[in-house]
């Protein structure tokens, strides 16, 4: 039985909104918010092989593999910044990242 | 080989960022060299790129115009003042690795490849290439728990940013059913579903996050001041510009024909954008905060030409983000000469008679504030002129009157600094200011006062400009 594609994007706007609401409603870790990130990024290349296969087009899986690369690369970056910060705060709660406001 | 002449100055600053990092390692000590030589670089490219004609390349994944030759070079300046102003600020904040001048060279790499996109794709790499470059420069002084959490900060709104912008493009994707902006210009001649319109207010949700308009502004006081200030000169200039112009260039480009749905919107921006720019910079008592708040401001400005949607509007903003560009250096400049005894100081109130100390500094500063708040006859008197004209001339009266209200409500703050600097009694004993910051601020100066005189060249430029964006 072939998934029609309406099922595909509300999979994929749950995705986004989980990933929205992680990174705002979120006040323990920022691990989670690096999460939520990728889950947003997902929920993108999901939007993009779905659409892939509807229209018969390879674009969409080919953009889905620079899609993935990019978010290793993001990832390991902000994981990065993430050790310094904890290095320099000896904390990654989210409550703490508050040293500059107004 | 006529077809890669377009694309030198990507792959010069590709090869030569490589290149500089096998350098910097290979080396001991190898900032300034490595700083020198990226400036060199940066100055081939920015030849190259005037000297490049019009193509399309790699079947239609770029394509350059005077359009993105404009934008580059404003890119380009930016990022040669930003690393001149880093040469002598990073090595007295012990901050001076080599690799920060090769991070800003694959940053304008990343800039110029979104701008000269013509494909969602391209435009995708470039974006993203540019924003990991500057994630890092944001945590550069790596001992600082403030330009950590500046990185942090930086680095989770921009992800989530880049996040909605790929969204968008996978939604318009989606409904249209290509990633080809000129494909994109045709299918939307016919209009457009609801499914691409949201797929559109994602990317302008994405690209609004970078150029820190209003309401998604949230993270630039926090990373302007928290990032060393060499790092916040560079990103007042270059990466505003950058993504300014891809945010003319997506708008008129392949949603050109999709103006009902997103002018609403763009205006908003700009509203909102002006107001806050206007309000929040008032309480400020850091200068650096106070510039942040001043450049979502200054956004605001430079979105009310795209409003219109016209030649002259576009080219009313490609004017003002020049404009910007110059006196935002130079104001940095300004901000990273504020040093005592080894330190740097960034309160306001640490201003306090310079005049009597440093007439020239105090001079300088006092001709990018006069600027900043439109006061003529200097540049940024005119770059609102311009933006007011257009849009009033356009039938957005009551955009053109908020937009008035709210300069005259920011010059408030402008004028406070100078009050400061001229009026109030102290003694700032700045240490002496390095050679690249008083160039920096000398040269903005110069240009800030000298384009009363001779403003024609730079309007025809963008007007040629803007004509080759639309089309």
């Amino acid at each position: 039985m072939l998934i029609p594609l309406s099922h595909y994007l509300v999979v994929s706007a749950l995705l986004l909104v989980i990933g929205i609401f992680g990174i705002f409603m979120n006040r323990k870790n920022v691990i989670i918010i690096m999460m939520s990130i990728e889950l947003i990024l997902l929920a993108a290349n999901l939007n993009f092989v779905a659409f892939s296969g509807a229209l018969h087009d390879m674009v969409g899986q080919v953009f889905t593999m620079f899609v993935l690369t990019v978010a290793a690369a993001e990832s390991a970056i902000g994981l990065a910044i993430l050790v310094i910060y904890f290095r320099n705060r000896g904390s990654i709660e989210v409550e703490d990242v508050t040293l500059m406001k107004g | 080989m006529t077809d890669f002449y377009p694309l030198l100055p990507a792959l010069f600053l590709g090869i030569g960022g490589m290149g500089l990092l096998l350098a910097g390692l290979a080396k001991a000590n190898a900032t300034q060299p490595v700083t020198l030589s990226a400036i060199t670089l940066l100055i081939a490219a920015a030849f190259l790129t005037v000297t490049a004609p019009d193509a399309v390349l790699f079947g239609g994944l770029l394509k350059t115009s005077l359009f993105t030759r404009y934008a580059d070079t404003l890119i380009y300046l930016g990022a040669i003042a930003a690393l001149i102003l880093s040469l002598d600020y990073n090595k007295r904040e012990g901050i001076a690795r080599f690799e920060y001048p090769i991070l800003v060279l694959f940053a304008v790499l990343g800039m110029i490849v979104m701008i000269s996109a013509a494909d969602m794709m391209s435009l995708y790499i470039g974006f993203e290439l540019q924003s990991l470059a500057l994630y890092i420069c944001a945590a550069l002084a790596r001992d600082s728990v403030r330009s950590t959490e500046a990185g942090l900060k930086y680095f989770v709104l921009g992800a989530l940013a880049s996040g909605l912008l790929l969204y968008g493009i996978s939604l318009v994707y989606g409904f249209a059913g290509t990633t080809n902006f000129a494909a994109l210009g045709g299918v939307f001649r016919q209009g457009a579903g609801l499914g691409t319109v949201v797929g559109v207010v994602f990317v302008l949700i994405g690209l609004a996050f970078k150029i820190s308009a209003a309401p998604f502004h949230m993270w630039a006081p926090d990373v302007y001041e928290g990032a060393p200030s060499s790092v916040t000169a560079l990103f007042a200039t270059a990466p505003k510009t950058a993504a300014l112009a891809l945010f003319l260039s997506v708008m008129a480009g392949p949603f050109a024909h999709l103006t009902g749905q997103w002018e609403m919107l763009i205006q908003i921006l700009a509203v909102l954008s002006m107001i806050i720019g206007a309000l929040a910079a008032i309480g400020q008592s850091n200068i650096k905060r106070l510039l942040a708040y001043s450049s979502v401001g200054h956004m605001g400005y430079a979105l009310m030409g795209l409003v219109t949607g016209t030649v002259a509007g576009i080219q009313a903003s490609l004017i003002y983000i020049a404009i910007y560009v110059v006196m935002s250096a130079g104001a940095f400049a300004c901000v990273i000469a504020m040093r005592r005894n080894g330190q740097a100081v960034e309160r306001i109130s640490d201003l306090a008679g310079l005049a009597g100390e440093h007439p020239g500094f105090a001079f300088a500063f006092a001709v990018f504030m006069w600027s900043m708040a439109g006061i003529p006859p200097l540049g940024g008197f005119f770059a609102k002129l311009v933006v007011f004209y257009t849009a009033f001339n356009a039938g957005y009266d009551a955009l053109t009157i908020i937009g008035i209200i709210t300069s005259v409500i920011g010059a408030f703050y402008y004028l406070r600094v100078i009050k400061v600097m001229y009026f109030d009694k102290g003694r700032p004993q700045f240490d002496k200011t390095s050679a690249g910051a008083g160039f920096v601020m000398a040269v903005g100066a110069f240009a800030v006062i000298v384009f009363v005189a001779v403003p024609g060249p730079l309007m025809a430029v963008a007007g040629a400009a803007a004509k080759a964006l639309m089309g």
